[in-house]
């Protein structure tokens, strides 16, 4: 039985590499990936949690399932919209594309 | 029997001519002038028969029927044959005959020959209607259709000016006492309910109506008696009324349509009698009319203007032989007067016709010229100034008997003078005409006698107005006073004066048919035939020694009276006081109306108009500055805060991210620090 | 026979017409011409038929006869519902005819756009017929706009040069004028308490209405009534709109439309609020007395002929308020009399006076003088109608004049006798007018102009057949109106 704060402890490392990855690379693709490792390691935590608190019955394993049906729904729409932009822009690196500058 | 109560054909039969030649204007061309001589013959004949058949059956026949209702209110509308009526008939078809026989020669050529054709059908027929009304809408619209063609004819040859202006100055002079008549059928109608001549004067004779009432209804009536029959104050658009073709005169102007007021007066006599003092005021005003235009006839140089203010004269005597109870004498003067008169025009007529000319001092010495025109003239001058046996001799008697007896001698003395003054001015005509040598050679030698179309019917003219008169002379026994008489000619009043005993009305009535009937035998009367033989051949006299033997040199004379002359002259400038009273003041009332209407009215609804530009002009500034002000400042600061805002947004989405981690990093501080700090 | 819808139709065959025309092609102008005056035809032999049913007709609730009803809004009491009596069967007939007549009237006179001219002339006449026919307030009131739109551009769009003016002007005159009258209405609705918009039905219902607030509501109806009519002082529309509306418009314009104004009176100022009528009737009688004599004083300054006949009609109108203040028998028979004879007259004169204009292009007395000798057969029409306008016994203009000074007489002598004043005025004009148009030498440079056209015969030929009739038979008209007179004499006295 592996103790459960290692798996929070490797979802906060999961979350921290995902969020880095999204704020600095400019590829949407990658933004994207670094978005859905960004919820995985929720995910992680989330069934993590549910083991540590027992009395929670199985909440954290349902939103887990919850969240990985959302994000797949999600990558599908972002994915579409990327491969639109890219068709109308001709690039997939984020700071080329600055329509909403004020 | 039938043709009395189907007596409706003689009035249409001209008005079948009057419509066949507008419809048939031009296809017509000179027929149009047979088409209406026949069909007035017809009349005539049918007057003639009418006037058999009324003394055959020896009482009045009234035809008709309802013509409208208003619920309560039942009108009706009809015909009534009585004795004068009958007469009336017969004046008006023989006129009218003579004219237009007369005219196929006077008005050949003419630019307008059916036009004057058809008016004159139409004013026939209209006459006719006028004198078979039994009541006074019908009278009323007969009277104004005459007025109309009276207008049409007098402005027959509308290219020149004074055509042009008299005949609208006949129209509205005769319009303003049509307006009073009007007023008096409505005072009368409203007491009354009905329009009937007849049962109004049952009504006046019952009592039903006060005094009062009837006086000023009796008034207004003979207010448009004034305005028709040309009496003062309103005769002046008679003697301008000559601006018409002379037929024409000879037929509307003097013997038929202005004795409409008269006949007028004659109709509705019984209302008269109910108001004594109404009946005063007709016979002064008669009266003073009467001798009014005498004295202004005497210095007219133009033929018709004297013949025409010597008609105002006369019908102011007809009017004064009414006003004194005179019935008869009124009446019968104006039968004598119609032939007489329209002689004298129609020789005018011929005069002018065969010298081109009517202006007295251009003419003279004619008598050798034209023979007929002569004689018949001196037929029609010496019964109009009543020399005996000729018909005006009669008729002038009568009225003055009548005067005299009635006890008005001021009025008697008055119509005495207006005789010889009648005498005089026709001795004058007469002498500067036909006697002396011939003033103007060029007139004289184009000078001729005129075609038989016109001496035809001087002619037949000059013998009835030597005739006329004898039915109601002692000679035939005073026939026609008979045939008149009052109870005839107004059956409905002695029956209803009977009835109504004790009331004004019916007193005075009985008390003026009293008068009627004494002056037939009266004491004293016996004085009246001397004076007026005497005042007329003082007139032939005078006039004979002034412009025919000139032992009295007219320049002296006029020099004498150079006052009075230029007062006579002129008129006594009573169209002058017209035009500065009435007419002038009316156009300038009018302009000012106009400019009123335009400058006030308009410039007001125009003023709200450009009020309302001008204020939604400022309302307009307003809201450019004030409110636009307030919301566009609100827009630019907006503006100027997004300006700075807008940096914030790079479009980068990792600035984003980045502001929505450190958002989220910060949300969950504070949350740590509200859940375990404190 | 009872269930035609005759009235239905009268109103709505014209509205048909104008949808048939849009559908033809703006070039096919002869065709559009004859469909024009077949449609303007439809309701004027429907009225024609109605006519000779008159008699044979039972009478309906409050005495209308061809009734029709159906609910339309009745939560609010709307309803359609259309009918006609003696006041109203006269309007509806003038309007068939005098309607036809323009219709004839622009055949050839109208060159431009006759398609839109003849759809919105043909629109205007449902617009006419409705306001007379409809028994609902709402209906009269959206029949009454209705009559404005087509009116404006007929004048704004064929008028004279200063026809954007005058429109605008007839358009806000009016405008303002009905919005006063929907107030008065819709005040009446809910002072009434009949919880309906039926005139007839507000009008019995009418006595709960407290009196000020009945006198208030007389006056805001009065003054939607008096625009139309129009009363001084606010009638400066109307000659404005006359000089610069094409002939035939202002053929109707003087025929019927004014008579909008005197029918609402009698449909509903007067039988409503009675006891208000009463109370105004002498400051009614007044403003009547100065439309009558400052209207034929204003007529004779005129300089235009079109201006003359115009202030002309508001001095007529006068009599019809004249005889409303005095509330006789007579004196309502006769202005409601007025209503009609006035029609044929005025549409008349305006017709010869465009006719004269077509050939002379000046309506400049000064500039017109022996018209008789060059246009004899227009001349002689022309004189006919003045002397009508002026009054001459035998003729329809006198009927109506002399029966409302008849009936007035008992009410107030000095009123007949300013009546009578302003009876010579007129009189004064009409004859001056001739006397400088049509008398005098003829112009040279008017010589050798056309006479009337057998057209414009056909298009005078009824109306001065009826400017006759009606003067020597008034009962042909008066049979209608005398009914309807006396109800109100009796509702007049008996409030």
């Amino acid at each position: 039985m592996i103790n459960p704060s290692y798996a929070v402890i490797l979802g906060v490392l999961l979350f921290s590499v995902g969020l880095y990855g999204a704020l600095r690379s400019t590829n949407a693709v990658r933004i994207l990936m670094c978005i859905e490792l960004m919820l995985n390691a929720v995910n992680l935590v989330f069934v993590a949690f549910s083991r540590l608190r027992p009395e929670a019955m199985i909440a954290g394993q349902v939103f887990a399932i919850f969240i990985m049906a959302v994000a797949a729904a999600e990558a599908a729409v972002g994915l579409a919209i990327i491969l639109q932009i890219v068709r109308q822009r001709g690039v997939v690196y984020m700071d080329k594309i600055n329509l909403l500058k004020g | 029997m039938t043709l009395l109560e189907n007596i409706w054909i003689v009035p249409v039969l001209p008005l079948v001519s009057w419509v066949l030649i507008t419809f048939f204007n031009r296809r017509l061309g000179e027929r149009a002038a047979t088409l209406g001589t026949a069909t007035v013959l017809g009349s005539f004949v049918l007057s003639v028969a009418a006037f058999v058949a009324l003394v055959r059956h020896g009482a009045p026949v009234s035809s008709g029927g309802l013509w409208l209702s208003f619920g309560s209110v039942e009108l009706s509308m009809g015909f009534t044959v009585d004795s004068l009526a009958a007469i009336m008939l017969l004046v008006v078809t023989v006129v009218s005959s003579a004219v237009h026989i007369y005219s196929m020669g006077y008005m050949h050529g003419d630019r307008r020959y059916q036009r004057f054709y058809g008016t004159l059908g139409l004013f026939t027929s209209a006459m006719l209607l006028l004198v078979l009304a039994d009541n006074f809408l019908l009278l009323l619209i007969a009277w104004e259709i005459m007025g109309l063609c009276s207008y049409l004819l007098i402005g027959h040859w509308f290219e020149e000016a004074w055509p042009r202006m008299a005949s609208m100055k006949a129209f509205m002079t005769t319009r303003v006492g049509d307006v009073a008549m009007m007023i008096g059928i409505w005072l009368l109608f409203s007491q009354t309910g009905t329009f009937n001549i007849v049962e109004t004067t049952q009504a006046v004779a019952g009592g039903q109506i006060s005094l009062a009432v009837t006086t000023v209804g009796a008034l207004l009536l003979f207010g448009g008696a004034i305005g028709k029959s040309a009496q003062f104050p309103l005769h002046v658009w008679l003697p301008d009324a000559m601006a018409g073709p002379t037929p024409v005169s000879a037929l509307i102007h003097a013997a038929t349509m202005v004795a409409a007021g008269v006949y007028l007066v004659a109709r509705s006599y019984g209302i008269f009698l109910g108001a004594p003092d109404a009946l005063l005021t007709v016979a002064t005003i008669g009266g003073f009319t009467a001798l009014f235009a005498a004295t202004i006839a005497t210095v007219q140089t133009d033929m018709k203007k004297i013949l025409a203010y010597s008609t105002i004269s006369q019908l102011g005597y007809m009017m004064l032989g009414l006003g004194v109870g005179g019935f008869v004498a009124g009446t019968f003067h104006l039968v004598t007067h119609a032939f007489f008169k329209a002689l004298l025009f129609l020789t005018a007529g011929s005069v002018s016709h065969a010298a081109g000319t009517l202006e007295v001092h251009k003419l003279g010495g004619l008598a050798k010229k034209m023979k007929v025109t002569f004689w018949t003239f001196m037929v029609g001058g010496l019964a109009l100034a009543g020399i005996p046996p000729l018909a005006g001799f009669w008729s002038k008697d009568e009225i003055l008997l009548e005067t005299f007896v009635t006890g008005h001698p001021v009025l008697f003395w008055m119509a005495i003078l207006t005789a010889f003054l009648t005498a005089y001015y026709m001795t004058r005509l007469a002498c500067l005409v036909f006697f002396g040598p011939p003033r103007d050679k060029h007139v004289y030698e184009h000078a001729h006698e005129s075609p038989r179309s016109m001496t035809g019917p001087l002619v037949a003219l000059g013998v009835l107005a030597v005739v006329a008169g004898l039915p109601a002379s002692p000679l035939m026994g005073k026939w026609l006073v008979k045939f008149l008489d009052f109870g005839q000619t107004l059956p409905g009043l002695m029956t209803g004066g009977g009835a109504g005993a004790g009331a004004t009305g019916a007193e005075g009535a009985v008390a003026a048919v009293g008068h009627t009937l004494a002056a037939t035998g009266a004491p004293g009367g016996g004085i009246v035939l001397p004076i007026a033989l005497g005042a007329a051949f003082l007139g032939i006299l005078i006039g004979y020694a002034v412009y025919g033997t000139r032992q009295i040199r007219r320049e002296s004379l006029i020099r004498a009276f150079r006052p009075v002359y230029l007062l006579l002259k002129n008129k006594y400038y009573i169209d002058e006081i017209y035009l500065a009273v009435f007419v002038r003041p009316a156009v300038r009332l009018a302009e000012l109306c106009g400019l009123f209407d335009n400058k006030v009215i308009d410039g007001a609804v125009n003023g709200v108009g450009s009020a309302t530009v001008a204020v939604s002009a400022a309302a307009g500034e307003f809201d450019n500055t004030v409110v636009d002000g307030a919301v566009n400042g609100v827009a630019s600061g907006t503006m100027a805060t997004g300006q700075r805002l807008r940096r914030a947004h790079t479009g980068l989405v990792q600035s984003y991210m980045v502001a929505i981690y450190a958002g989220a990093g910060v949300s969950l501080a504070v949350l740590l620090w509200f859940l375990f700090a404190r | 026979m009872s269930g035609f819808p005759f009235l239905t139709l009268v109103v709505f065959a014209p509205l048909l017409g104008t949808l048939a025309l849009l559908m033809f092609p703006k070039a096919r102008v002869e065709s559009i011409r004859w469909a024009a005056a077949i449609f303007s035809a439809v309701p004027l032999v429907l009225t024609l038929v109605m006519w000779v049913l008159w008699g044979r007709t039972p009478a309906g609730a409050f005495g209308m006869k061809f009734a029709e009803s159906f609910s339309w809004i009745p939560s609010l009491g709307i309803s359609y519902s259309l009918g006609t009596d003696g006041i109203s069967f006269p309007l509806v007939v003038l309007t068939a005819l005098m309607t036809f007549v323009a219709v004839v009237a622009g055949w050839k006179m109208i060159a431009t756009k006759e398609r839109a001219f003849f759809a919105l002339l043909l629109l205007l006449e449902t617009g006419m017929m409705g306001v007379f026919l409809s028994l609902d307030y709402i209906l009269f009131y959206v029949f009454w706009e209705i009559v404005l739109v087509p009116m404006y551009f007929l004048i704004g769009i064929w008028g004279g040069p200063r026809r954007e003016y005058a429109a605008l002007k007839f358009f806000i005159y009016t405008l303002v004028g009905s919005v006063i009258m929907l107030i008065g209405i819709l005040a009446l609705y809910f002072l009434s308490g009949t919880g309906t918009f039926n005139i007839m039905e507000i009008a019995q219902a009418a006595g709960s209405i407290p009196v000020a607030a009945g006198r208030w509501i007389f006056v805001a109806l009065f003054l939607g009534f008096a625009v139309k009519v129009p009363v001084f002082p606010f009638h400066t529309w109307l000659p404005d709109a006359h000089v610069e509306a094409p002939t035939p418009i202002s053929v109707v314009l003087a025929a019927v439309l004014l008579k909008m104004g005197t029918y609402g009176f009698f449909r509903v100022s007067y039988p409503t609020l009675p006891g208000a009528a009463k109370y105004f009737a002498v400051a009614i009688a007044a403003l009547g007395l100065i439309n009558i004599i400052y209207g034929a004083l204003t007529a004779m300054a005129q300089k235009d002929l079109k201006k003359l006949v115009a202030y002309s009609s508001i001095s007529h109108m006068g009599f019809v308020l004249l005889g409303l203040a005095a509330g006789t028998q007579l004196a309502l028979s006769g202005a409601l009399f007025m209503n009609i004879s006035h029609g044929l007259i005025s549409g008349m004169l305006f017709l010869l006076v465009g006719a004269v204009y077509d050939r002379t292009h000046t309506r400049d007395i000064a500039k017109l003088s022996g018209v008789y000798v060059t246009l004899p057969v227009i001349a002689t029409i022309l004189a006919f109608s003045l002397f009508a306008n002026l009054g001459l016994p035998g003729l329809a203009g006198f009927v109506a004049e002399f029966f409302v000074l008849a009936g007035t007489f008992p009410v107030s002598v000095l009123w007949v006798a300013l009546a009578a004043l302003g009876m010579l005025v007129v009189a004064g004009f009409n004859l001056w007018v001739m006397q400088r148009v049509l008398m005098g030498e003829a112009k040279k440079e008017y010589a050798g102009l056309p006479d009337a056209t057998r057209l414009e015969i056909f298009t005078y030929a009824p109306v001065v057949a009826l400017i006759i009739a009606l003067g020597v038979a008034p009962g042909l008209l008066m049979r209608f109106l005398n009914g309807p007179a006396l109800e109100l004499v009796q509702r007049l006295g008996g409030m």
